[in-house]
């Protein structure tokens, strides 16, 4: 137990520190947007006050509570389509176009559900905006599997390609009437409405089961085993009789599924396909899976922080006049920095990870491999 | 100053210690080499060869001691500074580009220019010669890499050190991949190197041959010197003993077998290599229970897709593999596996083991997904951990506890996992490749051992090794692969050690004078494609 414990502090430590190191990087950046500001002058405290009001933001009421709860829903979805995929030696990058065809899916079969009762056209529109996502995901996992294509190219390829399409989708074929921009019909009954006066809502709920979900796949059963052993040796997964090509298969289309649950979710809530719904979440995943070090409880963790830090953005805006786009100038840090393992050890001076560290490794290594099984 | 009786050694490593978190990997340790002379390292793996090899040749950095060369103190900061002072490494794996030719390999590094700006390459083709004259080997300079055989690329890396004017060459297991003839052939070099006045530190786990060409044997363990011998005082069992610390078996006593009904039976077997080329070209032969059947030949001549074909993990374009009577030719590796078919493969880490999984896991790497290892999809790790306690104690697998990540063991324990599980079920046949490689005295021992237990409890076991003494130490019969085909079978018991030897390197053939095809499937496999010539 105590060895147990042990092992998730090592696991936590790097991010703990990149976050760490991130924040005193943009506490530069937010003095410097003093000076841009219309007060322009140096406030040495200016960080201060905006961190500190991005946490009352957050957490100062159950509102910002709800708001961060709400923003991180999805990001949990896209860190497993990223995280879980990492687990197999998978890199996937397409979570946004899984995101896209999720959502996608699930405003065209929300609106044929719309006259339905809500407990069938919630999960019925949820469904399909998986199985969509799925697919999505499944067309890399073949590619790599059968034809060695790298998923990494693959996924980028797909994410363009599947921006047109839905794009074209939505301002022709299924473009509502009536509205002065192009977006598709209502989905009625399956809108994700808010509860209470907050936004919170039932596909929260959805993103909240996927982490243990995900974690009893990994960790508790056989197909769980053999991601693990395929992502960390395909070779001796293969000269063991499990199925590497067909496990990658697999591993992408569980990923596009989670990514294609957070499209439907977002979708959802909004209660319609709009033209532009090129939101982040996607490329999000990445930082969330690697802050979460794949661990489904990690990555649970990291998108609650992204989504505070989203959730109390405004009232840092309003607070400290520091714009809300530093919030995305954190999370681009923290990647830097998670992604420079090295570099954090090295200022920390902390021992170098040992045998198996990694999912860093699957971004560096699989290129160019040869699949096998 | 007086003047000294003789003069002082070449080389003198005084006191290295070197710490790592946890170990001493040196611990004091003292080791002198006189000019001409052939001083031999013996160790086991892990004893702390490399490791003091790689504090002279600059590579580590020693907590303590201190490096003389004739005499004077030096400071070897890195390789560069190592070969300034006349040092020279040849590695065990070559560290060679195989599509430049000799001269641009040797070159590298250490580029003679006509100016600044382009090589003297004649120059530097007319030291390549002279040297290769000097020491009784000739090289052809404009041959490429790829195109000579081990032993010849070998003394690639030799020409190397010497153009470099190394005058202590550090050989680094340096017949671990040669034929015997190559390993005669290698001797007669390193003697001629020493005639020279140049100081040989020859690294080997290879008793019988350390005691052949070693003018002075130090055998270190745990990182400290235990013994420092002549050859004629000495002997293999005393050697081993030094080495492991207690008093070994060197042949295990195979005792008699009862070969029963073939197992494994493999007919006309066709197989590609990844480039295309047909490198096991109609291979017969059939193992029964209660025996072993070993498969001796040069790496690169067909045994490694062989083994893949008769396990599962590449196709084979003709003929037929049996098990039991049962044509598996099509089969999966699990439904191979289910039918009885056990395998230890080559390379332990790539195949056998996925290193940053615990101990427990890799036990059941190939049954994870049976009863009780797992109830429908649900792993049952209490299962797996109660079976990982019973069989890490049944195999002597020294490890704090069954949760450490395989990849912290040492290799002859990451090698008893993979034995652990592929021997812990009933088993038909059993192929074991390459089983011992790169292992101390201590577990091929028990490898060997396990081996037998298995042959005389009816399994039908198949051999390969690259390791000649490993296969007439272990087989009932032998049978050579020479370019893809099986060209000898003989009885493992009467079988002479020579005769073999010829047998891989020739195919029973008389060395061809040219190279038939102008591209080998297998460089470096076959020695008529040797484009130096030995004069």
């Amino acid at each position: 137990m105590k060895a147990r414990l042990r092992s998730y502090a090592g696991l936590m430590l790097v991010p703990a520190l990149s976050i760490l190191l991130a924040l005193l990087v943009a506490s530069v950046l937010i003095i410097a947007s003093g000076l841009v500001g219309t007060e322009k002058k140096v406030n040495l405290l200016l960080p201060l006050i905006a961190y500190r009001s991005l946490i009352v933001g957050a957490f100062g009421n159950f509102k910002g509570i709800a708001n961060m709860v709400v923003a991180a829903a999805p990001l949990m979805l896209t860190g497993l389509a990223v995280g879980v995929g990492l687990k197999a030696g998978l890199f996937n990058i397409g979570a946004t176009g899984q995101v896209l065809s999720g959502g996608l899916a699930a405003a065209l079969i929300g609106m044929q559900v719309a006259d339905a009762p809500v407990l069938i056209a919630i999960p019925v529109a949820m469904l399909g905006g998986m199985l969509a996502g799925a697919l999505a995901g499944f067309i890399p996992g073949f590619l790599k599997a059968f034809t060695g294509a790298h998923e990494v190219v693959t996924t980028i390829m797909l994410n363009a390609l599947i921006q047109l399409i839905v794009s074209g989708l939505v301002n022709d074929v299924f473009r509502a009437p009536g509205f002065s921009f192009a977006r598709t019909a209502p989905v009625g009954s399956a809108e994700l409405t808010g509860l209470g006066n907050t936004t919170l809502h039932l596909g929260v709920i959805f993103a909240l089961v996927c982490i243990p979900l995900s974690y009893w796949l990994l960790w508790r059963t056989t197909v769980g085993f053999e991601i693990r052993a395929v992502g960390a040796n395909p070779t001796a997964a293969f000269y063991a009789g499990m199925k590497p090509r067909r496990m990658m298969i697999l591993t992408m289309s569980l990923c596009g599924a989670f990514a294609g649950l957070a499209g439907a979710i977002e979708v959802l809530r909004l209660g319609y396909y709009p033209a532009v719904f090129g939101t982040g979440i996607g490329f999000d995943g990445i930082t969330v899976a690697l802050l979460g070090q794949s661990n489904p409880i990690g990555i649970m963790l990291s998108a609650l922080l992204l989504g505070a830090m989203r959730a109390g953005a405004p009232l840092m805006q309003i607070q400290a006049r520091v714009p809300v786009e530093i919030i995305d100038v954190i999370q681009g840090i923290i990647l830097i920095f998670l992604a420079a393992e090295i570099v954090v050890r090295k200022i920390f001076r902390l021992r170098t990870a040992g045998v198996g560290a990694g999912e860093l490794q699957t971004i560096t290594r699989t290129y160019g491999e040869k699949v096998v099984g | 100053m007086s003047v000294a009786q003789s003069p002082p050694p070449r080389l003198q490593m005084r006191g290295i210690t070197k710490r790592f978190p946890g170990v001493i990997a040196n611990d004091k340790i003292d080791l002198d080499v006189k000019a001409g002379e052939i001083h031999a390292l013996l160790g086991e793996n892990g004893a702390g060869k490399t490791t003091l090899m790689n504090v002279l040749f600059g590579l580590a950095r020693p907590d303590e001691g201190e490096i003389l060369i004739d005499g004077n103190p030096v400071q070897i900061a890195d390789p560069a500074d190592a070969i300034a002072r006349g040092i020279g490494m040849v590695h065990q794996h070559f560290m060679l580009i195989p599509v430049l030719t000799v001269a641009e390999n040797i070159l590298l590094g250490a580029e003679t220019m006509a100016n600044p700006i382009f090589l003297d390459r004649s120059e530097a083709r007319r030291r390549i010669i002279e040297l290769g004259k000097r020491f009784g080997f000739e090289l052809d300079p404009d041959a490429k890499v790829e195109t000579l055989s081990v032993g010849w690329q070998q003394r690639v890396e030799i020409l190397k050190a010497l153009y470099r004017q190394a005058r202590i060459l550090v050989l680094d297991e340096p017949t671990a991949t040669l034929t015997p003839q190559e390993t005669v052939e290698v001797f007669a070099v390193i003697r001629r190197l020493a005639a020279e006045g140049h100081s040989i530190i020859f690294i080997s786990h290879k008793l019988y041959e350390v005691l052949e060409i070693a003018d002075r044997i130090t055998v270190i363990r745990r990182g400290q010197v235990v013994g420092s011998r002549l050859p004629s005082e000495t002997n293999e069992d005393d050697l081993a003993a030094l080495m492991v610390g207690r008093q070994v078996k060197l042949a295990v006593d195979r005792g008699t077998s009862h070969p029963a009904e073939p197992v494994l039976t493999v007919e006309n077997l066709k197989v590609k290599s990844d480039r295309g080329q047909e490198v096991v070209r109609g291979v017969n032969f059939s193992v029964r229970a209660g025996e072993i059947l070993g498969i001796a030949g040069v790496a690169g001549n067909g045994q490694d897709e062989l083994v893949e074909a008769i396990t599962g993990l590449r196709r084979s374009t003709e003929g037929v593999v049996r098990l039991a009577g049962e044509d598996i030719t099509g089969w999966t590796v699990r439904q191979r596996r289910e039918h009885g078919l056990g395998y230890v493969p080559g390379d332990r880490q790539k195949y056998g083991l996925v290193l940053g999984f615990p101990i427990s896991d890799n036990l059941v790497l190939t049954q994870y997904y049976k009863s009780p290892f797992a109830r429908g999809i649900q792993k049952q790790d209490a299962a797996i951990e109660q079976w990982a306690q019973r069989t890490i104690e049944e195999f002597d697998i020294r490890t704090p506890s069954w949760a450490v990540p395989a990849g912290t063991l040492s290799g002859g324990n990451q090698q008893k996992v993979i034995v652990a599980r592929e021997f812990s079920r009933d088993l038909k046949a059993l192929v074991l490749d390459q089983p011992t490689r790169g292992l101390d005295v201590g577990s091929i021992e028990f490898i060997h051992k396990q081996a037998i237990g298995k042959r005389d409890a009816g399994t039908g076991i198949l051999l390969v090794s690259a390791e000649l003494d490993e296969i007439l130490e272990l087989s009932d019969r032998i049978a050579v692969m020479y370019r893809g085909e099986i060209v000898a079978v003989v009885d493992g018991r009467t079988a002479n050690k020579e005769e073999i030897g010829l047998l891989m390197a020739t195919g029973g053939r008389a060395p061809a004078k040219e190279s038939p095809t102008g591209t080998s499937s297998q460089p470096g496999a076959d020695p008529d494609t040797i484009r130096g010539g030995t004069s």
